[in-house]
């Protein structure tokens, strides 16, 4: 047991002497592997973003309710009445077409316009929160408030978020395949590395062989190679994603404070990190078994 | 210890390297296989190691027959035996030290004791203070001596050497031709192969010729 730790520790060192000899050749492999999966890296860390931004955005679905221009006060007090009774409603709030027209003409630079207008354009209205947050029991709660006594819009507003959503999860599909395909990328550079060390080291596999290695023994330190390649890309994926998002924070908070949204970047999870590591080592393993299983298979000295 | 009996190595397209050979080789023996070059002396050398396989007969070495030996367990039989080739096999991009510590990396030697062991071989041959250089700062015959130090590291019953002393002058020969008798006069088998054996005056002849036998003993030292 002690002898065989002893030969894979000698192997990771010979594997790193081979990666450290040839330093260019190394650094273009590692960069060629740090891109190519920095691509869905990025791509996962962005969408693991949105969709946690958006999880804010809908943490508490609600149903917007305008009354008819010219309805009176007295029609919406009649309607809050109404929702008070309503079972599918957790709580109405009134805001009414003053308090409307006082935070439009606060908030949005169209003051002038608002004031030269003959009277209050916009109509008392209701923020609702509904008792079931389930989509079609939304939709189910919408189309009794419809038919509510003057009630011109009934608008859900998580339908878009709910539409936004569909479109991450369809976002995060390409991720995946993407993923999958720069995965094959990784494998076909190692193999393509383990070709060529397997060639400039023919002598000492000859010689390893004539002195009793077994196949193992000569198989090892490539196995090494090819998996500390693929870990050293990984990590280098992750630098490249980690500096991204360094990059993109500031423009994206100062996006963000635009649409008064309360989100800065988070950069890619620890779990995620490990999991890019682990992949990438992964497939620099399969990259090596595939090009000896091609490449020594018919040595027999 | 190694017994040939009616060995034939045919290659394609049917040239016979050896043809019926048979000879018996005792442990502790000093054999010497004479010839031409072409005789068929590395290609007898190739199958005691397994690294060839005979076409016909048997090779049988500590009793294990080399023809049907499973292709793992042809490691095991190289750990045991000691090779210098003709063209030494060195590798050029390790220092000395590490050309003689390979077999016992291989063997999965503990570092300390293989350190040690590198060193004692390498003093055997002269070679000690030089540990840290690398090969291509040797001579020939020094080169030879290397390969000789990495042969015997794993301290092998049996040396097998293929021309040994070929391309080295007559003074370098004959003391690469020394250190094989000290090896043989403790106890080690030593087969070798060579164009001239003469130097090897105390050592058994068997001589070759378009792969057989054709003379033995004092007929072949003749």
């Amino acid at each position: 047991m002690i002898a065989w730790l002893r030969q894979h520790r000698d192997a990771v060192a010979l594997a790193l002497r081979r990666l450290t000899g040839a330093p260019l050749n190394t650094l273009l492999s590692l960069l060629a592997i740090g891109v190519a999966l920095a691509l869905p890296a990025g791509g996962q860390m962005l969408f693991a973003n949105a969709q946690s931004a958006l999880r804010g955005l809908a943490a508490t679905p609600q149903i917007s309710l305008f009354m008819a221009v010219d309805a009176e006060r007295k029609s919406a007090l009649d309607v809050e009445a109404r929702l008070r009774r309503m079972d599918g409603v957790a709580n109405a709030k009134l805001v009414t077409r003053e308090e409307t027209l006082t935070r439009m003409k606060a908030g949005q630079g169209v003051g002038e316009v608002l004031d030269a207008l003959p009277k209050n354009p916009f109509p008392d209205a209701f923020v609702i929160t509904p008792r079931d947050e389930r989509p079609e029991a939304m939709e189910r709660l919408a189309a009794e408030l419809r038919k509510l006594p003057r009630v011109e819009h009934v608008q859900l507003d998580s339908a878009w978020v709910q539409r936004l959503d569909a479109l991450l999860r369809l976002g995060r599909t390409a991720v995946v395949l993407l993923a999958l395909l720069l995965g094959v990328g990784l494998v076909a550079i190692t193999f393509n590395s383990i070709r060529l060390q397997v060639l400039t080291s023919r002598a000492e596999i000859e010689v390893s062989r004539l002195l009793g290695a077994t196949d193992a023994f000569i198989r090892r330190p490539f196995y090494w190679f090819g998996t500390l390649q693929g870990l050293l890309g990984g990590a280098t994926a992750w630098l490249i994603v980690l500096g991204a998002t360094a990059w993109l924070r500031g423009p994206i908070g100062e996006l963000a404070s635009l649409y008064r949204l309360d989100f800065a970047l988070a950069p890619l999870a620890a779990g995620d990190a490990v999991m890019l590591l682990a992949l990438s080592a992964a497939l620099g393993w399969a990259g090596a078994a595939l090009s000896l299983r091609g490449t020594l298979a018919g040595d027999s000295a | 210890m190694i017994r040939f009996d009616r060995v034939s190595k045919r290659y394609p397209p049917g040239i016979d390297a050896l043809a019926d050979i048979s000879f018996e080789a005792a442990t502790g023996e000093l054999l010497a296989i004479g010839g031409h070059s072409g005789a068929g002396k590395s290609t007898l050398l190739k199958l005691i190691a397994a690294i060839e396989r005979p076409t016909g007969g048997a090779v049988l070495v500590n009793g294990q027959n080399i023809g049907s030996l499973a292709r793992g367990a042809i490691p095991w039989l190289r750990r045991n035996i000691g090779l210098v080739f003709q063209d030494q096999k060195l590798l050029f991009d390790r220092s000395i030290f590490d050309n003689v510590m390979l077999p016992l990396a291989i063997a999965g030697f503990p570092p300390k004791e293989a350190a040690r062991r590198v060193r004692a071989a390498l003093d055997k041959v002269g070679l000690l203070p030089r540990e840290k250089a690398m090969p291509i700062a040797l001579s020939g015959g020094e080169q030879q001596r290397l390969a000789i130090a990495r042969a015997v590291v794993g301290r092998p019953g049996l040396l097998l050497a293929d021309e040994p002393t070929a391309h080295l002058d007559a003074d370098t020969a004959r003391d690469v031709a020394a250190i094989f008798r000290e090896f043989h006069q403790v106890g080690v088998t030593v087969i070798v192969a060579t164009y001239d054996d003469r130097l090897f005056p105390d050592a058994r002849k068997i001589r070759l010729d378009h792969g057989r036998i054709v003379a033995t003993g004092a007929e072949a030292a003749a």
